[in-house]
């Protein structure tokens, strides 16, 4: 499904990304982890479609088509999503107004009608409930006086009902409380199916043990440094990420 | 009254152009109420006096008029022959509507049977004809004091206009649409149309004016508005002349005892904008709203003045403008808040925020604060800034595109201000505009 090859990154002078090459199948789920500044964000960013980051070199086909070619609305509506690691807040613009515009853009794009808003709402509950999302929050401004652990769930909840074939979770579970993790590991899982995959950024080896990837990557200055099994994540939660480099300096 | 009157300058040819429009004015003009004469006389010894600003002037320091002071503009006529007949429909449904072209109350155009019984909408040269004393302690009484020239212009021309009177008690649930169309004749044309609105104590009633037309017309509106003692009076302006057109304007407005008005000022058309908004609060627990919303294209410039005149203990005011500019419009916004001697208590709150969509779009903005009590609560603030990249990207991000992401920032942008127009055919096609036809982003 996607295909990153040798993909080098640069934030204005500086080299972020310094040749990643990764293979991600449809059905599952990867870790990508690192210590802060290995380039891991950048990564899922680059992904998305964020303007600040030039690529210098190195593909990424996702489905057959080059992604880096694409504008941010094109890849979502291709089935792209992103949760972000800092959901922006937009004051005036109502979370759910702005959701059923989301689906419907992908709708449309897809040669689909668009929902109306009895079918959307519908949609909506069923989605909420699963990730008991407070629906008040539903009826506010995207993200707008969110606390951190809303916003995360926020974020999950648009996967949810934004059903997208790629997603990539930027340190979602970064500033959640474990009550939170849970509910935010569960509302994952339940998305974990033979047609989409999955991409889960983090520090922490927490969060893998409620969503079980299949394939753990370590980021480390711009490069993988190490690929593995989900026992990867153990060891290096035991290691620490110096320990790894330690251990395999040649590794790549 | 001929006097000599004293100029710091040379009469320009176009100051002479208006005294002899106006020695033909006052020829043509039927036979009017000898106050009514004496007001224009004073007005036109003011104009004369004090000629078209220039930008020495404080109040008209980011604003040149010179597209106006340099061109001839002749005294339009009545208009109706040129004039797109769908321009003059209502907003609302059954609302009762007042038609002005050129400055001109059109009664065939207009709409005012089923007006409930205490509430009059007439041409004001029917009155002035008919029944002077029904104006006469509120015409033309807020005006002498404003050293604007273009006030003073109008008053000089003084011939025609609409005049709403709502007698004490009465609620009108309907609102009063008033419309100003303008309709350009020869090369350039002026009209000086004026609005007089007189809310009886404990009245309520929602006013809209609304200012459409063709061409290179220049429009010179004056409007006063009184308000009784517990009134309250919803009041909307909403500009949309073409892109050519001039459009200055002043509203004026006094208020006795605890009053309440709030005023909605729109602005989307026109080249050369100003709105002047002044409202004195001569009472005690007077609630006085002005809030404002422009959307500046192509090259409009779009100034608006505000001064809210606190000269009574009690009275609140809260003022919020916001302005989205695109392409190389230009925007000034001035708000003045006087807080006198006995005005105690005072709670004053302004804002001022501008949104610009384009790097060669700018706007000067200025509070202008003048406090002489000292148990009062003023706050103002100003901020201008561009579309947020994060939210654009964060919206583009969920499968929006660029202009559908755009629109709805800036609509959001503008929420607190649409969601405050409580005529629902106003505030949808407000939303329309925002959504729909907003110009390109650099």
């Amino acid at each position: 499904m996607l295909e990153i090859k040798n993909l080098q990154v640069r934030a204005g002078t500086k080299d972020i990304l310094r040749g990643i090459s990764l293979s991600v199948g449809a059905g599952e789920v990867h870790a990508i982890m690192g210590p802060n500044g290995s380039g891991k964000s950048t990564l899922a960013r680059v992904l998305a479609g964020h303007a600040e980051y030039e690529v210098v070199g190195g593909s990424v086909s996702y489905n057959g088509k080059d992604l880096l070619e694409m504008a941010p609305e094109d890849r979502a509506r291709e089935g792209v999503f992103m949760a972000f690691q800092y959901p922006v807040e937009i004051p005036g613009v109502n979370n759910s107004y702005f959701l059923k515009a989301a689906v419907n853009a992908k709708r449309k794009h897809q040669g689909l009608p668009e929902l109306d808003a009895m079918e959307f709402m519908v949609l909506l509950r069923e989605k909420a409930n699963i990730l008991h999302l407070d629906p008040t929050l539903l009826s506010r401004p995207v993200n707008e006086g969110f606390s951190g652990g809303e916003k995360k769930r926020n974020e999950i909840f648009q996967m949810a009902v934004l059903e997208p074939r790629l997603a990539v979770l930027d340190e979602t579970d970064s500033g959640l409380d474990i009550d939170a993790l849970k509910t935010v590991a569960e509302g994952v899982n339940a998305m974990r199916s033979p047609e989409r995959a999955i991409i889960v950024v983090t520090h922490y080896q927490r969060l893998l043990n409620y969503i079980i990837p299949d394939f753990v990557h370590v980021l480390q200055d711009g490069r993988i440094v190490r690929s593995g099994g989900k026992d990867l994540a153990l060891h290096l939660e035991e290691k620490g990420y110096s320990g790894i480099e330690a251990a395999q300096p040649q590794l790549m | 009254m001929s006097q000599v009157v004293e100029r710091e300058r040379p009469a320009s040819p176009q100051l002479a152009h208006y005294t002899a429009e106006y020695q033909r004015a006052v020829g043509q003009t039927p036979a009017q109420p000898r106050w009514v004469l004496q007001a224009r006389e004073h007005a036109i010894a003011q104009f004369e006096r004090l000629g078209f600003p220039t930008s020495r002037l404080e109040q008209w320091r980011f604003t040149s008029v010179a597209p106006i002071a340099d061109r001839t503009f002749n005294l339009a006529t009545d208009g109706v022959a040129k004039l797109d007949k769908t321009l003059a429909l209502p907003m609302s449904d059954d609302p009762a509507l007042a038609v002005l072209v050129n400055g001109r109350f059109n009664a065939q155009l207009s709409s005012l049977a089923g007006l409930p019984t205490g509430v009059k909408v007439l041409g004001l040269e029917d009155v002035l004809a008919s029944n002077p004393g029904l104006v006469e302690p509120y015409l033309a009484r807020l005006t002498p004091t404003q050293t604007n020239a273009f006030t003073s212009l109008n008053t000089a021309f003084l011939r025609d206009g609409v005049v709403i009177s709502i007698a004490p008690h009465v609620v009108l649930e309907q609102p009063i649409e008033v419309v100003f169309a303008a309709v350009a004749e020869g090369t350039a044309s002026v009209s000086h149309p004026r609005l007089l609105i007189v809310a009886g104590e404990s009245s309520q009633a929602t006013i809209l004016e609304r200012y459409v037309g063709t061409g290179s017309a220049f429009t010179n509106a004056v409007g006063e508005i009184w308000l009784g003692a517990n009134a309250t009076i919803d009041h909307y302006k909403l500009q949309e002349e073409p892109a050519e057109s001039f459009h200055i304007a002043s509203m004026l407005l006094h208020s006795a005892r605890s009053g309440t008005f709030s005023s909605h000022s729109l602005t989307f058309g026109g080249g050369l904008v100003r709105n002047e908004v002044v409202a004195v609060l001569d009472g005690e627990g007077i609630d006085c709203t002005l809030n404002g919303l422009y959307l500046g294209r192509g090259r409009q410039l779009i100034d608006n003045h505000t001064t809210i005149d606190h000269a009574m203990p009690h009275c609140g005011s809260h003022e919020v403008y916001k302005g989205i500019l695109a392409d190389h419009s230009r925007a000034v916004f001035n708000g003045k808040i006087i807080v006198r001697p006995d005005a105690q208590k005072t709670d004053a709150k302004q804002t001022n925020k501008a949104l610009l969509l384009s790097d060669d779009a700018n706007i000067n903005t200025k509070p202008e604060l003048e406090i002489f009590a000292n148990d009062v609560k003023c706050t103002h603030g100003a901020a201008v800034g561009q579309l947020d990249e994060d939210a654009m990207f964060y919206l583009r991000s969920r499968g929006l595109g660029v202009a559908e992401s755009r629109a709805m920032l800036i609509r959001a942008f503008a929420g607190d201000i649409l969601n405050r127009v409580k005529i629902a055919p106003v505030r949808e096609h407000l939303g329309n505009i925002l959504t729909d036809h907003l110009p390109h982003v650099d």
